[in-house]
């Protein structure tokens, strides 16, 4: 729709703050584990694009999820991912782009069996 | 020869002269040159003199009235002060409450008079300019009796110090900073309908029931006079609000689906904004006045509900997702407490875990989520803690790109659920907590593209540097002693030291 604004030309001279080249290389990356609700939302990550996709099981998760009462019991071969809201299985070797991640991507995790504290999802 | 006395002329012969009767038309230039912000909105004004003005006060009298409730204000916060008030509060708990307040509400107080007084300058009616210039005066006086009013907890508590500083940096305040913004960078008829009628009549009583009543009952005389002080003052704001919606109701139909646009935008950022509220009522205020959702019933849907169905006649609906909205009354304060437990190290006031009774109150308040869905959350992180093994989120969080909220809302119908919602605007992904946030990016996505979103930029290097201590020195927090929980806070330690040498005095 056309824009509302008092000065002709303001589409043009917007400055979109978040663009990938104002991340030094990075891309912002989100994640989340399903139905572990007590982390409050998906957090947020600057990744190299050409991280490996296992690097998140390796590093990221032991370390910002470790804390979880359920983190030990999770069997990462079972656990159902998601790109951008589509059902993916990624390549653990491959690097996040590879596998589809891009600027400001949305990772979700389901770890079925797994739903939280005492069930609540939390 | 004495002359003639002139005969005293009536109030409202008086007050027609000081308003009207200071207008003109102008000759040398083009009145659109002389008033270049009020039509390019798209609002078709054809007749200003058919403004009604919601309240006829001149400005001698004004003056009178502002000059003597301040007499009374600040001789009540003397009296607070030699009696040392501080100590009559219900728990030092409480005052984490006015830190939020401090930081969240009264640099916006301080936006508002900035930008009603553009709209005295700006507005082509007579009448709306004086209301403006004069609301505009008010919000200064609020700023100010506020910074009053709460200066005296700042020489007995931490969190205070820094407040301006704060409002312009710290991650949750850009949530009240970002609704402002968005506000006064808007035209003058979407900022009337922003803050004169979505906010101060629709919502207002929801941010000053709950604030004022709340300080009544934790014993803060001070907060409680402020806003006794402030609320004639609302009261005008309120009727403005009603007007400004009635008067580009009537001018021309064409205004219709703008002001629509305009109503459910700024209800939905008003209900967001109003969420930090609810998590003070529900979880910070030692001694509870009702619940937010009780709040909820009582300040929208019934009186909200009334005030639609009044404004029907002009072919105005409920906001937009109103019903959404009424839904997550059952959810918001939880989730949002939820958020600052878990980010306390970057918060600047204090967190806890409510307590068994606490717990109770809630249980009763909330029959229909809090035992299934929050009960669990709060009782997980207090067995944590009893380990100590207290649990701190230590990644940031996904913000909205609207509300700048972390996307922590749930899906309506699914409390399991993390609501997700996402946009493409010139190539570049955007994301929402809500299809309501959504929404408001997608009618203006070239203003919500540019949000100075915190999380990503501390990712860009712009906020002191890459770990919490940094940024936190970038806040101008001081680092265990304005954040984290208030058990073992200094805060704490000085009144649990109070309250034991009363006791001793009072043998």
């Amino acid at each position: 729709m056309a824009v509302v604004a008092l000065k002709p030309g303001y589409e043009e001279a917007v400055d979109i703050r978040d663009r990938h080249e104002n991340f030094h290389g990075n891309q912002v990356v989100y994640l989340h584990w399903e139905e572990h609700l007590s982390f409050c939302s998906a957090i947020a990550f600057p990744l190299p694009p050409e991280m490996p996709f296992g690097a998140l099981i390796e590093e990221l998760i032991p370390t910002y999820y470790g804390m979880h009462p359920d983190y030990q019991s999770v069997n990462w071969e079972q656990v159902e991912w998601k790109i951008d809201g589509k059902p993916s299985t990624p390549d653990m070797s491959k690097s996040l782009a590879e596998n589809g991640v891009g600027h400001k991507s949305l990772i979700c995790f389901h770890t079925p069996g797994l739903n939280g504290y005492r069930g609540s999802c939390s | 020869m004495t002359p003639p006395r002139k005969k005293k002329m009536n109030l409202k012969q008086r007050y027609a002269l000081m308003t009207r009767g200071l207008d003109w038309e102008t000759s040398y230039q083009k009145m659109d040159d002389v008033f270049p912000y009020d039509t390019f909105e798209g609002i078709k004004i054809t007749d200003w003199s058919k403004w009604e003005d919601p309240f006829r006060l001149t400005m001698d009298a004004y003056w009178k009235y502002q000059g003597e409730k301040e007499r009374k204000l600040y001789a009540v916060l003397d009296s607070f002060a030699q009696n040392n008030g501080q100590l009559g509060i219900s728990d030092a708990r409480y005052v984490n409450a006015i830190k939020l307040f401090l930081t969240g509400v009264t640099p916006l107080e301080y936006q508002a008079h900035r930008h009603f007084a553009h709209l005295g300058r700006h507005i082509r009616g007579a009448g709306p300019r004086v209301a403006a210039q004069m609301q505009s005066l008010d919000e200064l006086r609020h700023a100010q009796t506020q910074i009053h009013t709460i200066s005296h907890y700042n020489k007995y508590f931490d969190g205070f110090a820094e407040f301006p500083h704060m409002h312009d940096r710290v991650w949750y305040l850009s949530v009240p900073k970002s609704f402002f913004d968005d506000a006064c960078t808007a035209g003058p008829f979407e900022f009337f309908t922003a803050i004169s009628f979505a906010f101060e009549y629709v919502l207002t009583n929801l941010l000053f029931v709950p604030f004022m009543s709340g300080a009544a009952y934790n014993g803060d005389l001070a907060t409680v006079t402020f806003g006794f002080s402030a609320q004639s003052d609302e009261a005008r704001h309120m009727t403005l609000g009603i007007e400004v919606i009635k008067f580009m109701l009537e001018q021309h139909p064409d205004n219709l689906p703008i002001v629509q646009k305009w109503v459910d935008k700024w209800f939905w950022r008003g209900h967001k904004m109003l969420g930090l509220v609810a998590m003070m009522m529900d979880y910070m205020l030692p001694k509870r006045i009702m619940s937010w959702k009780e709040a909820w019933e009582i300040y929208f849907t019934e009186a909200g509900g009334a005030l639609f169905e009044d404004l029907s006649r002009y072919g105005l609906r409920v906001p937009k997702y109103a019903d959404i909205a009424t839904e997550e009354a059952e959810h918001i304060s939880h989730q949002n407490w939820a958020i600052f437990y878990q980010y306390t190290q970057a918060a600047g006031f204090h967190t806890w875990l409510p307590t068994d009774e606490e717990m109770a109150w809630l249980s009763e308040k909330y029959p229909n989520t809090f035992d299934k869905y929050y009960r669990p959350r709060f009782e997980m992180w207090r067995e944590m803690e009893a380990k100590g093994e207290r649990f701190y989120n230590n990644a940031l969080p996904q913000l909205c790109q609207t509300c700048q909220i972390p996307m922590g809302y749930t899906e309506p119908g699914d409390p399991t659920k993390i609501g997700f919602r996402s946009t493409e605007y010139k190539g570049e992904r955007y994301h929402f907590c809500s299809d309501g946030c959504k929404d408001i990016f997608e009618n203006e996505p070239e203003k919500f593209a540019q949000a100075w979103l915190p999380v990503h930029q501390i990712f860009q290097g712009n906020c002191g540097g890459a770990d919490l201590g940094d940024v936190l020195k970038w806040y101008h927090m001081d680092n265990g002693t304005d954040n984290l929980d208030y058990s073992g806070s200094p805060d704490q330690q000085q009144w649990d030291a109070w309250q034991a040498a009363r006791k001793k005095v009072a043998g």
